[in-house]
């Protein structure tokens, strides 16, 4: 959240979104957002500037990433060491043909509630949900932040150039940041409709209740 | 019980090994010179992992240098307060009493006008401006590199970090030393194959590749050469930091 919202922070002081090396004000974008900005150099169509919050939002956003980076490298080494990924979130063998995720698909169009064995174990569609979550859009929001930092394109010139250049590097940050929002969105409505309280222990403590436990 | 037992056994053992790690991780980087002046108070942790990290993993880098055919045609010159009367009677005078001062810990201060800065070897770069607010643009820069005018001017060996004042009230930066020698470092007086224009920061301007547009600071007066930050301002390295922006703008 402290990411999300630093980050939108500093979209506001440049509302605008280029693709290639470089991009500014005096320059054609791939696309505006039609909000006004902190900064009134930017051609935004609105009468009024925001107030400056970009200061505090860089510090947040930065030391947020590193939290994330940090706790996140720890679950990688976690989740491979206890074969966590292997047994929880690749998807069974049986599970791995279109038959098994066209299943899950309709039982959710068809508002079935989860069977029993689903109280324990995520579905296919969960599964892969979850791996492109942790090892491609986190990586890939990791590797785009990373090349919009000067200091780190001069040790690693190439996180910036495979990515044709800064500003789409930014552009694809900014995209990426709106997969992750996506599937926080349908993750946390996901939780809700199959009981809040019961999945929110769950997740704490890592047990699940039992149909006897329950009220 | 067991399970839960062994799950805070478990989360002790890596608070304990955390908090240790940070404590001898904050010990290293206080010995090594890698806390940055900013680095105290809420973000310190942030600011210092990340200048920390730079620092090991950036020696030796270079800035991204650009063909001639990436120039931009369209370089953005950001907004200019008014820069003052004594600035315009520099302009009208064709800047050729514009002096840049350079003090502290050296053995000769000078005093350097441009024809004297012209006279050093002339370093041409093509680099990009990257703004903290997310645009940017290319540029060739021509200039005096900042290591030979400290070189000349027999900068201590004792010395840590570079503050440098513009001609603009209450602007002024600093950099380590690592960034003070770097090769891309210049006092720029060209851009482009002309003069560098007003508006981009000329007559002078020190560039700084490595790090955000806003540490390179336009309009260049003073260099001090120091082993301490403290008594600059609010001690924290550099204005930057007292309106709220990070010293260290590598990221």
């Amino acid at each position: 959240m402290a990411l999300l919202i630093s980050g939108l922070e500093i979209v506001v002081s440049h509302p605008r979104f280029y693709w290639g090396e470089t991009g500014n004000s005096g320059t054609a974008t791939l696309f505006k957002i039609p909000i006004p900005s902190s900064r009134s150099t930017v051609p935004t169509g609105y009468g009024y500037v925001l107030p400056d919050q970009n200061g505090w939002s860089r510090y947040l956003h930065f030391q947020a990433a590193w939290a994330v980076v940090l706790t996140g490298l720890a679950y990688v080494v976690w989740g491979l060491w206890t074969g966590h990924f292997r047994s929880n979130l690749v998807p069974a063998q049986a599970d791995r043909k279109w038959s098994a995720v066209v299943d899950v698909m309709m039982s959710h169009l068809r508002f079935k509630r989860p069977g029993a064995d689903e109280e324990f174990s995520y579905n296919v569609l969960q599964r892969t949900a979850y791996l492109v979550v942790v090892f491609v859009l986190f990586p890939l929001v990791i590797w785009t932040g990373l090349a919009l930092s000067p200091g780190f394109n001069s040790a690693l010139p190439a996180t910036v150039n495979l990515l044709g250049g800064r500003q789409s590097a930014r552009t694809l940050h900014f995209f990426v940041t709106i997969a992750l929002v996506l599937f926080l969105l349908v993750h946390v409505a996901m939780v809700a409709l199959s009981g809040f309280r019961s999945r929110m222990r769950g997740m704490i403590t890592g047990s699940v209740p039992t149909q006897e436990e329950r009220p | 019980m067991s399970k839960i037992s062994r799950r805070a056994f478990v989360t002790t053992g890596f608070a304990a090994a955390g908090v240790a790690g940070l404590a001898a991780g904050a010990g290293l980087a206080k010995r090594y010179g890698l806390i940055p002046p900013d680095g105290g108070g809420i973000w310190g942790p942030g600011e210092t992992l990340t200048y920390a990290t730079q620092r090991l993993i950036t020696t030796h880098s270079m800035a991204r240098e650009f063909p001639r055919s990436m120039i931009s045609e369209k370089p953005f010159a950001n907004e200019l307060a008014p820069l003052g009367n004594e600035f315009e009677r520099h302009k009208s005078a064709g800047f050729a009493d514009w002096r840049l001062a350079v003090d502290g810990m050296v053995a000769q201060p000078a005093s350097l006008s441009l024809v004297d800065l012209k006279k050093f070897r002339a370093s041409s770069q093509i680099t990009e401006v990257v703004c903290e607010e997310g645009w940017s643009y290319v540029a060739e820069w021509i200039g005096a590199p900042l290591s030979e005018v400290l070189k000349t001017c027999g900068a201590s060996p004792q010395a840590r970090y570079v503050v440098y004042y513009s001609i603009q009230p209450d602007w002024w930066e600093s950099i380590d030393m690592a960034d003070a020698l770097h090769p891309q470092t210049i006092l720029a007086y060209g851009m482009n194959d002309g003069d560098l224009p007003v508006g981009f920061g000329g007559p002078l301007r020190l560039r700084v590749p490595r790090q955000l547009g806003y540490k390179s600071v336009k309009f260049i007066t003073r260099l001090t050469v120091t082993d301490s930050l403290k008594s600059f301002g609010k001690g924290l390295g550099s204005a930057s930091p007292e309106a709220g922006y990070a010293w260290y703008a590598g990221i």
